[in-house]
């Protein structure tokens, strides 16, 4: 006797829980039904991004590692279960091992105590800078979108990501993994639709701070430049990452994009 | 409405220390500094350099039509791959030689600067001068050691630089931009602001003197459309822009999709907290530095003063008997504490928010000094019975003004300093290290002082979070914006 299987309903990723669009809105991909996110729940995504945020950044930096660390594993765990190929996904699961160990690195690479010529204890250190809006882009689905999110979560910033628009499910299968992995709900948060309405609504919203695009489209990248501008947002835009080498070669750089460094002065002596 | 306070008269027992301008040697007039020597600007115009403290013009100044701008960037340009192909070595010797002409004219460069921005003197001498000079030997160590500086990275120059500087520090906000630039092998093309153009042009005779290679740096005074137009260039590789959040929005918006790199130092309405376990003198002293050194014309200035309940009144006590205190007056008078408003638009800007304060119903007090009948000039100010959304406790005033707030609990502290657009600086007063150390983190500024204000290092990293801007300015971080990474 044949057994009926159940098929899976692709859900966004919003606040730690799975949710449909509010719009009500889908697309088809293949024979599956996707969400096409709205304006709306990007506000929600900030929103949820926002309040996290603050309680991520507090975590230890050994915390945040251990975290990025359990996603790699849950990663290696159901990587069977994506439906892309082996060598992407395992490179994904390098990438968040790799980004794993920068937590509690960074602030040794990029701070450091200033000799200052007075007799203060001067220190720089870097912090998240706070939401970050990430544009995955269209391929690789999965590996181009996690070389974006692992840096700016090693960094303790949270992030809303707009999915690969011609392959979203990669992404939302993803989302699956994190779910599991300890990351508390709205640390990232996964919208799939129509990129341009996406990050245009993400660039354009006062509560992120910084926004890396990666979608590779000049179009768009203007019309992310001219949004930000309004209310001063950090913009990197980069190429696709389609290996593991590209997505550590310039890890600094990509971590720089999603911090603030930060100078303290505490006086010594009197 | 409430009206000015007036204050009992203090008789001064003090005798003018006026710094004698004797020994400058100014130009009467000044041509645009392009491909290494002053030149007759091709469609630009000359303006007179006024002094905010007497009305009267110091210097003329040519400005910068398109064309100038122009001819800047193309000599910027040729410039570029000879001073990059230079050793770090060389090219650090060079900068080792500017700094210590800035200290060698450093007398010269403090009066000029007081007089052409209306600064007192003492702190164009001890503060503008020798910083300038220590950030040009800071970074001209730097030239031979760059990936040291960026974590062991692969560097290049980016090419060439359009540099925007404010009115409120015109050389040292010079020397933040030129010194990183030219360390790392790129060249520049540098905008003083509109009323403070004089010292740039003596670092232009500097630059003379040092030998620097004709177009490694071009100095091309003009106005804001002048600014404009210049990050508007189509061979700019860099853009460094320090001034108002208006503006630097302007700028990201009009290089939007062109991929050029940019820095941008902006506002800020920065919180100094003062805790009810702090020295309260030494607090006022330092509330006093943070809202009153250069006339508050300061990005990261102490403007939004909150204090603990509990000693409110105290501190504000303190605090108004000590602003009563304060010199007003000459720029060049060495006794002087607060100079002249930097121009009669700013002095405007300063009268309409006040006035805008007031409304609001917050109280004013004013002190009661006696002004100089010539320049422009605004006397210390403080706003108490401020609430959060009045615009004096939202709005940067850039003058010598300061909104008090006050906070019951550590948290409120914190909520209160965060709640702004700006992310720029903060102070911490307190005598409890562990709280000093947790509020600092807890702040979104960019530069945290703990029982001190205003303090500048060029080791120290500075810039803004939020709409303070991004990028930083001193320390290693300060290579970064002008360096390719591979």
């Amino acid at each position: 006797m044949s057994r009926l299987a159940v098929p899976k309903t692709y859900k966004l990723f919003v606040g730690g829980a799975f949710v449909r669009s509010e719009s009500g809105r889908y697309d088809r991909h293949g024979d599956r039904n996707v969400p096409r996110a709205s304006r709306k729940d990007v506000r929600d995504a900030v929103a949820a991004a926002r309040r996290a945020a603050g309680p991520w950044a507090a975590r230890t930096a050994y915390n945040r590692g251990q975290i990025l660390y359990r996603a790699a594993e849950a990663l290696e765990s159901r990587a069977a279960d994506f439906a892309i190929e082996r060598g992407e996904v395992e490179g994904a699961i390098d990438v968040l091992v790799h980004y794993a160990g920068w937590t509690d690195k960074l602030a040794a690479v990029l701070g450091g105590v200033n000799p200052v010529a007075a007799p203060f204890l001067s220190f720089s250190l870097p912090e998240p800078t706070g939401v970050v809006g990430v544009v995955a882009p269209d391929e690789p689905e999965l590996l181009g979108l996690v070389a974006e999110l692992a840096p700016a979560l090693a960094a303790g910033n949270t992030v809303v990501a707009v999915l690969s628009e011609s392959a979203p499910l990669g992404g939302l299968d993803l989302g699956e993994v994190l779910g599991v992995s300890d990351l508390p709900g709205g640390v990232v948060n996964l919208l799939s639709g129509r990129r341009a309405e996406l990050a245009e609504a993400l660039a354009a919203h006062p509560g992120v701070d910084a926004v890396v695009d990666a979608a590779a489209d000049p179009s768009l990248a203007e019309t992310v430049d001219r949004l930000a501008a309004e209310s001063v947002t950090r913009v990197r835009h980069a190429a696709p990452t389609c290996s593991y080498e590209d997505a550590v070669a310039d890890a600094l750089s990509r971590l720089e994009a999603v911090t603030e460094l930060k100078t303290a002065w505490h006086p010594v002596g009197a | 409405m409430t009206t000015p306070q007036t204050r009992t008269s203090i008789a001064w027992d003090y005798a003018p220390a006026p710094e004698s301008p004797d020994h400058v040697r100014l130009r009467e007039s000044y041509g645009l500094f392009v491909d290494g020597d002053f030149r007759d600007p091709l469609d630009g115009t000359r303006v007179p350099s006024v002094n905010p403290a007497t009305e009267e013009p110091v210097a003329e100044v040519a400005f910068a039509g398109p064309a100038d701008l122009r001819r800047a960037v193309e000599a910027a340009c040729r410039a570029q791959p000879a001073w990059a192909a230079l050793s770090g070595l060389e090219r650090g010797k060079y900068l080792f030689r500017i700094a210590r002409l800035i200290q060698e004219r450093a007398r010269e460069l403090a009066i000029v600067e007081s007089m052409d921005g209306g600064k007192p003197v003492r702190e164009s001498r001890d503060l503008d001068v020798p910083l300038a000079a220590a950030h040009f030997f800071y970074y001209a160590g730097w030239a031979d050691k760059l990936s040291y500086g960026v974590g062991g990275r692969q560097v290049a120059p980016l090419g060439v630089a359009a540099q925007i500087v404010p009115w409120n520090f015109p050389l040292l906000m010079a020397a933040w931009k030129l010194a990183p630039a030219l360390a790392c092998g790129n060249t520049s093309v540098l905008k003083p602001a509109e009323t403070t153009p004089l010292t740039a042009l003596l670092l232009a005779e500097i630059l003379q003197e040092a030998e620097l290679p004709p177009g490694v740096v071009g100095i091309v005074p003009g106005d804001g459309a002048a600014g404009a137009a210049l990050v508007r260039e189509p061979d700019i590789d860099k853009v460094a822009f320090t001034g108002s959040t208006g503006v630097g929005k302007d700028i990201h918006a009009a290089l939007a999709g062109r991929g050029v790199p940019l820095t941008l130092e902006l506002g800020g309405k920065s919180a100094n907290i003062v805790f009810e376990d702090a020295a309260l003198d030494q607090a006022v002293e330092g509330i006093v530095n943070g809202i009153f050194f250069n006339q508050g014309h300061v990005c990261c200035a102490g403007s939004r003063l909150l204090i603990q309940e509990s000693v409110a009144d105290t501190v504000i006590g303190k605090l108004w008997e000590r602003m009563g205190r304060l010199r007003v007056g000459d720029p060049l008078d060495k006794n002087t504490d607060v100079g002249a408003i930097n121009s009669r638009e700013q002095l405007e800007r300063i009268r309409s928010l006040v006035s805008a304060g007031e409304e609001e119903g917050a109280v004013r007090r004013t002190v009661a000094c006696e002004l100089p009948e010539r320049g422009w000039w605004f006397a210390p100010t403080i706003f108490t019975e401020v609430a959060p959304a009045h615009r004096i406790a939202v709005e940067e005033i850039f003058g010598p003004v300061v909104s008090v707030l006050t906070f019951r609990t550590q948290a409120e502290a914190i909520e209160k300093a965060n709640n702004s657009t700006y992310g720029l600086a903060a102070g911490i007063w307190t005598d409890k290290g562990a709280k000093a150390f947790e509020v600092a983190k807890a702040l979104q500024a960019g530069v945290v002082w703990q029982n001190t204000y205003n303090h500048f290092d060029p080791t120290a990293a500075f810039g803004g979070y939020k709409e303070s801007g991004f990028g930083r300015e001193g320390g290693p971080a300060g290579l970064r914006p002008y360096l390719k990474v591979s």
